[in-house]
C-alpha cells in the first residue's frame, strides 16, 4: 500500500459572515505526519471535513496523489476519518463496527442480508477475508477481548481504539484524525500517543492530525501547521516551531505555558534598549519599528541584583515543576517576567528577593507591530 | 418504602387507584363472564353474570359458526400487518431527511407534517372515498391500507427520535461507504428501536379497532376487519339479540391485541419513557 502526497490549495470557507478558512495551502508529502494546530474555532477542523469532503469548500482545491478531489465523493476519496467522539455504530458489536467499512464497500446489498447472502457465489470467501482482517486489526489494536461487546460497554481507551481500528481495518491512504485524544484522560493520552505513533511508523500512512495541545502536536509531527483565525500562520517542524516563531500569535500558542513579552518602543541602531541596557538580538530590527521583545522563561536568567547590564528585578512568586521552578518578577514600570530556572537555585529564592535579569538574546524574538518577524543574519554576539 | 410518605397517605393513594382500576377493567371483566354464560341467564339480575360450560360452548359456537370471525380477524391482521410495514418504510427516510439532511423547503416540510398532525380523518375522507370509488379499489384491502400509509404522526416521532442522533455517527457512515438510505435503515433505524415499537403499538391498535374507515369503504362481509364484524354481527344474522355470543366475538376479537400489549410492555414503556436511547 503506498501512501499518497496531499495538496491543499487556496481553499477558502464562509459560513454566513465569516471567513472560517482563508487562503489555506499546504503541501503534505506521501507518508508524512502534518498537524493541525491552533485554538478552537480556529478552522482546523473545518479544513479537516473539507480534505474528507464531508463540507464543501467554497474555494479552492484539495488533491491527493494528483488526483482532484473536489467532485469526489467522501466514501470514494480513499481516506479515513478518527472522530473526537469516536463516532461508532451504537447498535453494533466492536467487530461489526470494525468490518463496517468493509461490509459497506466489498458486499452487495444483496451478500449482506443474513441468509440470502451466505447462498451467493463468493460472498463466503469475501465475508472471511473481512474477518480476517477484522482480526487482524484487532490483534493489532489489542481488542481480540472486546470483539462481541457494544460501544456502550467500552471505557472511552477502548472505544477510541475501536475508533482507530475501524479507520485502519481498509488501509486507508490518508488518516484524518480530529482531536482523537481530547476525551481521554491524562495518562491515557499519552498512552494513546504513542501507540498513534507507532502505528504511523508501521503503516507509513499520510496522516493529517487536528489538535489544540501543542505537546500533542510537537510530540507526534513531522510538521506542524499552526492555524489562527483562519489563516495559516506556519508550517515547520516541532523543533523549528519551537525556535522561531513566525508571529507572536504563533509564539504565544507555543509557549508553554508562560512567555515573557515586553512592548519596546522603535529600535536604536540595531539594539533595543530595556532598563537602560543595550539587548542586540538576531532579528532584523527595521529601523523606526515598535514592537515587541518576546523571550521563554527559559532564556531568562536571574542574577545578582548588580550584575553589568542586567534588569533589577524583585521575586513576588516562585512556583515549583517538578525539576525546573517558575520564578515570577516584577521589573521597574510595571513590566512583569517569568524566569524558569532549576528547582535547586530556586529554593534559595524569597519572595521579595531583589535580583537581576539578564535575557539570552540569542534566544529572544522581536515581533513588529504591524507583521511577522524578520529573522536576521548578524549574531547577537556582535 | 418511599421517603416522606406516611403510611396513610399510601393507604389512600392505593385506594383510589384500586377503584380507578375497577371502574376500567369492570367492562371487560363482564365482557368475559357474559361471554361464558348461556343467553337467558346473562341479565338475571345479578351484578356479574355466572358462566357455565354449556353457554360458553355455546357462545364460542356461535360467534365463530354465524360470522366469518377468523376470516374478519386474518382480515384485520393483513391490514394491520401491511399499513404498519408501509408506515414504517415511508416514515424512517422521510424522519431521517427533516432530521438530519440539509435541503430547501425543508423547514416548511416540518411545518407541513405538524399541520397535518392536526386534521383529523374525518376531514379529507369524502375526498379520499371519491378517488378510491374512481379507481375501483372500494372493498379491497388497498382502501383499507392505501389512505393510512403516510403517518405524519411516525414521520414527527421518528425525526424527534433522529435529531439528537449525533452527526459524526453520520459522517462516519458516509466514509465509511453508507448510502444515504443506507443510513437511515441500518443506522438510524436500529437507533430509533424503542420509538419504532412504540408506534407499532399504537398503529396496530388504532388500526385493529378501526371502526370508522371500513365501514366507509367496505361493504362486502368477505373484506370486513374485526371490529367492522362486530357491529355486522350485532346487527344483521343469527347473532342479534344474542348478547353472549356478541361477547364471544369480543373477546376473541380484543385477544390478540392485549397478548400482542402484554408481550411487549417491556419496550413499549421503555419506548414511551426514554423518548431516545
Amino acid at each position: 500500500m503506498a501512501a499518497l502526497d496531499l495538496h491543499i490549495d487556496d481553499i477558502g470557507k464562509r459560513f454566513g459572515a465569516i471567513d472560517v478558512l482563508r487562503g489555506i495551502c499546504l503541501r503534505v508529502a506521501a507518508g508524512e505526519f502534518v498537524t493541525l494546530l491552533g485554538p478552537s474555532g480556529c478552522g482546523k477542523s473545518t479544513l479537516l471535513r473539507i480534505i474528507a469532503g464531508l463540507e464543501r469548500a467554497d474555494q479552492g482545491h484539495v488533491r491527493a496523489g494528483g488526483r482532484g478531489l473536489d467532485a469526489v465523493a467522501p466514501k470514494d476519496r480513499d481516506l479515513a476519518f478518527v472522530f473526537q467522539s469516536y463516532a461508532l455504530y451504537p447498535h453494533l458489536s466492536v467487530h461489526d463496527n470494525i468490518a463496517a467499512p468493509l461490509v459497506m464497500r466489498e458486499l452487495s446489498s444483496l451478500e449482506r442480508l443474513p441468509v440470502i447472502g451466505a447462498l451467493l457465489p463468493g460472498a463466503i470467501q469475501r465475508k472471511r477475508s473481512i474477518q480476517e482482517r477484522v482480526r487482524q486489526t484487532s490483534g493489532l489494536l489489542k481488542l481480540d477481548a472486546l470483539l462481541e461487546r457494544r460501544p456502550s460497554a467500552l471505557s472511552g481507551g477502548q472505544r477510541q481504539r475501536v475508533a482507530l481500528g475501524r479507520a485502519m481495518v481498509r488501509k486507508p491512504k490518508i488518516f484524518l484524525m480530529d482531536e482523537p485524544l481530547a476525551n481521554l484522560d491524562a495518562a491515557l493520552r499519552i498512552h494513546t500517543r504513542g501507540e498513534i505513533a507507532r502505528l504511523h511508523k508501521e503503516m507509513e500512512t499520510t496522516t493529517i492530525f487536528v489538535t489544540h495541545d501543542q505537546a500533542e502536536a510537537a510530540a507526534l509531527s513531522d510538521r506542524v501547521a499552526v492555524i489562527f483565525g483562519g489563516e495559516l500562520r506556519q508550517v515547520a517542524a516541532p523543533a523549528d516551531l519551537y525556535r522561531e516563531p513566525v508571529d507572536l500569535d504563533v509564539a504565544r500558542f507555543l509557549a508553554q505555558p508562560f512567555l515573557n513579552e515586553l512592548a519596546v518602543a522603535a529600535p536604536i541602531g540595531g539594539a533595543l534598549m530595556i532598563g537602560g541596557s543595550r539587548i542586540i538580538i538576531r532579528d532584523a530590527l527595521g529601523s523606526g519599528l515598535a514592537g515587541t521583545l518576546a523571550f521563554r522563561p527559559e532564556h531568562a536568567t536571574l542574577a545578582e541584583k548588580d550584575h553589568p547590564g542586567a534588569l533589577p528585578v524583585r521575586v513576588t512568586r516562585i512556583e515549583h515543576a517538578g525539576i525546573d521552578a517558575h520564578v515570577f518578577v516584577d521589573a521597574e514600570a510595571g513590566a512583569q517576567f517569568v524566569a524558569r530556572i532549576s528547582a535547586e537555585r530556586a529554593r534559595s529564592l524569597r519572595d521579595g528577593d531583589n535580583l537581576g535579569l539578564t535575557i539570552d538574546a540569542e534566544q529572544a524574538w522581536f515581533f513588529p507591530s504591524n507583521g511577522s518577524r524578520q529573522r536576521g543574519d548578524h549574531s547577537g554576539a556582535a | 418504602m418511599i421517603l416522606g410518605q406516611s403510611s396513610s397517605s399510601r393507604i389512600v393513594s392505593h385506594a383510589v387507584l384500586v377503584t380507578g382500576a375497577i371502574i376500567m377493567v369492570f367492562p371487560f371483566l363482564w365482557m368475559i363472564l357474559a361471554s361464558l354464560t348461556p343467553q337467558s341467564e346473562i341479565f338475571d339480575g345479578s351484578l356479574l353474570p355466572t358462566p357455565t360450560l354449556h353457554g360458553a360452548i355455546d357462545n364460542y359456537g356461535t360467534a365463530l359458526s354465524a360470522i366469518p370471525l377468523l376470516r374478519f380477524m386474518a382480515n384485520g391482521f393483513v391490514v394491520c400487518l401491511a399499513i404498519l410495514v408501509l408506515q414504517i418504510a415511508i416514515a424512517i427516510p422521510c424522519g431521517y431527511a427533516l432530521a438530519k439532511l440539509s435541503f430547501p423547503g425543508r423547514p416548511i416540510l416540518l411545518v407541513g407534517v405538524l399541520l397535518g398532525l392536526l386534521v383529523p380523518v374525518q376531514i379529507p375522507t369524502i375526498p379520499i372515498y371519491i378517488a378510491l370509488a374512481k379507481s375501483g379499489l372500494l372493498d379491497s384491502y388497498a382502501a383499507l391500507v392505501l389512505p393510512w400509509i403516510i403517518s405524519v404522526f411516525a414521520i414527527f416521532l421518528f425525526r424527534q427520535f433522529f435529531v439528537t442522533f449525533p452527526d459524526e455517527v453520520l459522517d462516519a457512515a458516509r466514509l465509511d461507504g453508507f448510502s444515504e438510505l443506507s443510513i437511515a435503515w441500518r443506522i438510524m433505524l436500529p437507533a430509533a428501536w424503542p420509538a419504532v415499537v412504540s408506534f407499532s403499538i399504537f398503529s396496530i391498535v388504532a388500526h385493529w379497532n378501526d371502526l370508522y374507515w371500513p365501514m366507509v369503504v367496505i361493504t362486502n362481509p368477505d373484506m370486513m376487519t374485526a371490529s367492522l364484524g362486530i357491529a355486522y354481527f350485532r346487527q344483521a344474522g343469527e347473532g342479534a339479540g344474542n348478547v353472549g355470543a356478541l361477547m364471544a366475538g369480543g373477546v376473541l376479537v380484543t385477544a390478540p391485541l392485549v397478548s400482542f400489549f402484554l408481550l411487549m410492555q417491556k419496550h413499549f414503556i421503555r419506548g414511551l419513557v426514554l423518548g431516545r436511547h
